[in-house]
């Protein structure tokens, strides 16, 4: 009872501490909203705006044919025509071009003669990831091209045609990929912001000194300082689900009860791991650094952007350390899959173990971190 | 060499000051009153000039307007014939300016700070080997060389910021507080260097402290309280009008703070302070001393301390009755509540306490005092539990803070060496979480609150935020805290350093009845007439005892023929000067 008022006491005066500062009442709110809206319009993997030149040597019907199917798909937008190797080449040099459609003088005859002719296409394959997305959609729309042209003169079908179905997110939009990606990482970020400054600050201070010579036993200072982090953590991130939900119309097919599970066991091992940061820091900066040491990291090796199956498999190993990894498949299970609390044990088990061991590391550097 | 001194400043005061303000006010945005309030002085050459006040009088800030590192909002400030604000690149490159953090670099040795602020201010190479070796003569460096800057104790930093300030001997040299912070024999050796460079170089200097008795090592004074000046001239003037007003009055050696207490209550008495084995009284204008005393009541010399007093005391603040604690009550065996034997801490090679012995009786007020750096606040974190001692027992009220339960903490008040509560929380708020936290119920929390906000008079603060009050309420609100659990035990970690003399009188008052009730209170103190409050003490050195006792046999133990009756600061010097000390050997 008198332990349970010692750690409401502690957890108040954190509340207080955090949101008395029109600073770290800003830092709390405002940051995470914004990144929550520039990386979900900003970070997509569909290319919309692909800039294409054509160097038609043929200007016949089948060639104009295929150029009105590029410029027509929404993905590439058609700059002026190219009309000799040399502009070819210094398109793609100057980057003016993504692409380059060429259709030799003779595409048209052969077309109709044989049934096939050749094309080709220039790249640019500095990005790679860039181009090999572009080169995905144009290969698409020459496949689409030829059977069109089959059934139109009667030619034989293909023996075999691929037809692809995406499941969970028909329309392959990357942007019912990323969201949900985005709750975890702004969870993190604000989480580990609140948690890691909170021991820092008050060493830096000397505050921490003062708490220690109360009778506030360390388990009581690690639950009252986790429980800032905790409930600010949950505030947030049942903001950002509803706006991703309701602001970014991406389906949440899962049960609620199964997304806070998720969300309360990542929350507890982000506190942990920003405690133990903090309780590692002698002074704010090296908590700054902590964090930052710890987020760049711990980001990349998440699966938010590229997946972690094709990872080298040592690394693969060390991402199984990251509350991340396994938040991530809750979440985009839960939101596009509908997958349930028996499905998502494997993630579930490793965040608690994370949380309790950070956690108790943490306050054990309370008292025996040397100065 | 006083006469030459005079004589050098009277010729100097004929000529043009170095340093002229007039009229100078600034204040800054948040702040209830201006930080300098039209400020007028002269600094001459050939003399010091001390700029003296309380903290948070303005002084810092009148130093960095003199630099041109501010802009004043009204006055207008000459320095060396220049006026600040046109050309202040030129007036920096021939002043010599130390901050009180001066910026040294820590991973540099000494030398190559030396070195490195030779370059800054383009000294030649030519000049460079004599001017260095001069410098490390004068601070006595010279064995350290090869140090870095960080391992130098507090006041041989100072020394070597002294040091680098002078690589281009300027004609004005300004100094913030050099000497806060810094034990004794550091402060007379600072000093000693400030009185050789206006004798030899007849360099004019501004000197800024808080401590009262270094005014009367200045040639002039300027006093300044809550930016205005309450008065400036040699220290002489400011006590002429107090002769026939101070006495001193003589008691049993352990009956001084009593009598104290008791001379306080009577209505002509202005001031009293123990000193020595006696209580220095200061009564009010036009009021005699009782007849036929007993004790008698013998004239003293008035020092600058009591017209400081006597001024402040003028501006009428209400007389505080002594604070009303409750008596703790009689323990059943302990009669030792702090017993240290053989206590040892190391730092990987360094020894910072080595074999420490002691232990203090309940309802005693027993010091804890050394140089910097003499392990004073390496036994004091271990004794509160916050540091894990190598070697060697210690038990406070009968358990080791370290290791005892959660519960054997709440018997122990705590108030560190900086202001350690939370800044951004108003006063109540920082109450109301001690008060939870040490485990008050709901009834008892409103109780001790009320107490605390009447009793420090925080009451019509109760709202600010901690961090914005200033110096004295700071420490008046950790001291509130530290006693809203009403512990038996109070951790005083240098409580007084930068605070007016009157707050600090009122906190020994406080601390008197504290102990009256039979609370026991561990302090360190850099203050040496502070530690004539203690009923024993222990000066440390290097980590072990010098000397234990009180404050008479400490005094006793240091009386020789050319000194035969040594203040508490002589005393001082003259335990930690013993050989075994050689780093502030002469």
């Amino acid at each position: 009872m008198n332990s349970l008022r010692r750690i409401w006491a502690l957890a108040i005066k954190e509340f207080q501490a955090l949101l008395r500062d029109k600073k770290s009442r800003f830092v709390i709110v405002v940051p995470p909203v914004i990144q929550l809206l520039v990386f979900s319009f900003a970070a997509s993997f569909d290319l919309n705006h692909i800039p294409l030149a054509v160097y038609d040597e043929d200007r016949g019907s089948a060639a104009s044919s295929l150029i009105a199917r590029f410029s027509g798909s929404g993905h590439f937008t058609l700059s002026a025509p190219v009309h000799n190797e040399r502009a070819l080449q210094h398109r793609i040099d100057e980057a003016q071009a993504l692409m380059v459609l060429h259709l030799p003088a003779d595409f048209s005859r052969q077309l109709h003669q044989n049934g096939s002719a050749p094309v080709q296409l220039i790249i640019d394959g500095r990005n790679s990831n860039t181009a090999a997305i572009a080169l995905s959609y144009a290969n698409r729309i020459v496949d689409q091209f030829n059977t069109d042209w089959a059934q139109s003169h009667h030619l034989p079908n293909p023996p075999s045609v691929l037809i692809s179905r995406a499941w969970f997110n028909p329309n392959l939009e990357s942007r019912w990929f990323i969201v949900p990606g985005v709750v975890g990482l702004l969870m993190l970020v604000v989480v580990m912001v609140v948690t890691a400054l909170s021991v820092a600050r008050e060493r830096e201070q000397g505050t921490f000194d003062q708490l220690l010579v109360t009778p506030l036993h360390p388990a009581e200072i690690l639950l009252g300082k986790a429980l800032p982090g905790l409930l600010i953590g949950l505030f947030e991130a049942s903001l950002i689900v509803l706006i991703a939900v309701y602001g970014f119309q991406v389906p949440l097919l899962g049960s609620l009860t199964t997304l806070y599970a998720g969300i309360a066991l990542f929350l507890l091992s982000a506190t942990g791991v920003g405690l133990m940061i903090s309780a590692l820091s002698a002074t704010l900066q090296q908590a700054v650094l902590g964090v930052f040491l710890f987020l760049v990291p711990a980001i990349i090796l998440s699966g938010f952007a590229t997946p972690i199956a094709n990872m080298p498999p040592l690394v693969q190993e060390l991402t199984l350390l990251n509350p991340l990894r396994y938040f991530m498949v809750i979440l985009r299970g839960v939101f596009l899959e509908g997958a349930g609390f028996n499905e998502l044990r494997n993630q579930f088990w490793p965040l608690a173990v994370i949380g309790v061991i950070t956690l108790l590391i943490a306050g054990w550097l309370f008292r025996h971190r040397m100065n | 060499m006083t006469k030459s001194m005079s004589e050098t400043m009277t010729e100097a005061m004929a000529a043009a000051p170095l340093l002229h303000a007039e009229q100078v006010s600034k204040s800054f945005a948040g702040m209830a009153r201006a930080a300098l309030n039209a400020v007028s002085l002269c600094v001459p050459a050939g003399a010091v000039t001390g700029l003296i006040g309380p903290d948070a009088a303005g002084k810092t800030t009148f130093m960095r307007l003199c630099c041109g590192l501010l802009r004043p909002d009204a006055g207008r400030i000459t320095v060396l014939d220049r006026q600040i604000g046109r050309d202040d690149a030129a007036i920096q490159a021939e002043i010599g300016y130390m901050p009180q953090h001066f910026g040294l670099y820590e991973d540099l040795t000494v030398a190559e700070n030396l070195t490195l602020y030779a370059d800054l201010h383009s000294v030649p190479q030519a000049q460079r080997p004599d001017r260095f070796a001069q410098l490390l003569d004068m601070t006595q460096l010279g064995h350290f060389t090869t140090r870095l800057a960080g391992r130098l104790s507090g006041g041989m930093k100072q020394k070597l910021g002294l040091a680098c300030t002078l690589v281009q001997p300027p004609r004005l040299l300004l100094l913030d507080e050099p000497t806060v912070g810094v034990d004794p024999v550091s402060r007379r050796e600072l000093w000693d260097i400030v009185y050789r460079l206006v004798a030899t170089d007849g360099m004019g200097v501004l000197l800024c402290t808080a401590y009262l008795d270094e005014a009367e090592r200045c040639q002039q004074v300027v006093l300044l309280h809550e930016g205005a000046v309450l008065g400036s001239g040699h220290p002489a003037d400011f006590t002429a009008h107090l002769n026939g007003r101070v006495f001193g009055v003589r008691g049993a050696a352990n009956q001084r703070r009593a009598l104290q207490t008791q001379l306080r209550q009577r209505p002509e008495v202005r001031d009293a302070v123990i000193d020595r084995d006696r209580v220095r009284v200061l009564l009010a204008p036009n009021t005699a001393p009782p007849a036929n005393a007993a004790p008698p009541w013998v004239p003293l010399a008035p020092r600058f301390e009591d017209a400081f007093i006597d001024r402040l005391l003028e501006q009428a603040t209400q007389r505080h009755p002594p604070m009303q604690v409750a008596a703790r009550p009689e323990p059943s065996a302990l009669a030792e509540v702090i017993t240290v034997s053989n206590l040892s801490r190391r730092f990987g090679a360094f020894v910072a306490v080595d074999q420490v012995s002691f232990a203090v009786r309940r309802g005693e007020i027993f010091g804890l005092l050394g140089a910097n750096g003499a392990g004073k606040s390496t036994t004091f974190r271990m004794l509160c539990g916050l540091l894990p001692a190598s070697s060697g027992q210690l038990s406070v009220a009968g358990v080791d803070l370290r290791t005892a339960a959660a519960q054997a903490r709440a018997r122990i008040g705590y108030m560190s060496q900086k202001f350690a509560l939370y800044e951004v929380l108003s006063v109540e708020q920082n109450l109301r979480f001690f008060g939870r936290a040490y485990g008050l119920n709901r009834q008892r929390l409103r109780e001790r609150l009320d107490w605390a906000l009447n009793e420090f008079g925080l009451a019509p603060l109760r709202q600010q935020n901690a961090g914005l009050l200033p110096l004295g309420f700071k420490q008046r609100l950790a001291m509130a805290a530290a006693l809203l659990h009403e512990p038996d035990i109070l951790f005083l970690d240098e409580p007084t350093s930068g605070v007016d003399p009157l707050e600090r009188r009122a906190f020994w008052q406080r601390i008197d009845a504290l102990a009256n009730a039979g609370v026991t209170i561990l302090i360190t103190t850099h203050f040496m007439d502070e530690a004539e409050y203690c009923d024993r003490m222990i000066i440390l050195s290097q980590g072990r005892i010098l000397i234990e006792g009180s404050p008479a046999e400490v005094r006793a133990g240091a009386r020789r023929p050319e000194q035969p009756d040594p203040s508490m600061e002589d005393a001082f010097i003259h335990w930690i000067s013993q050989p075994a000390a050689p780093e502030h050997a002469a």
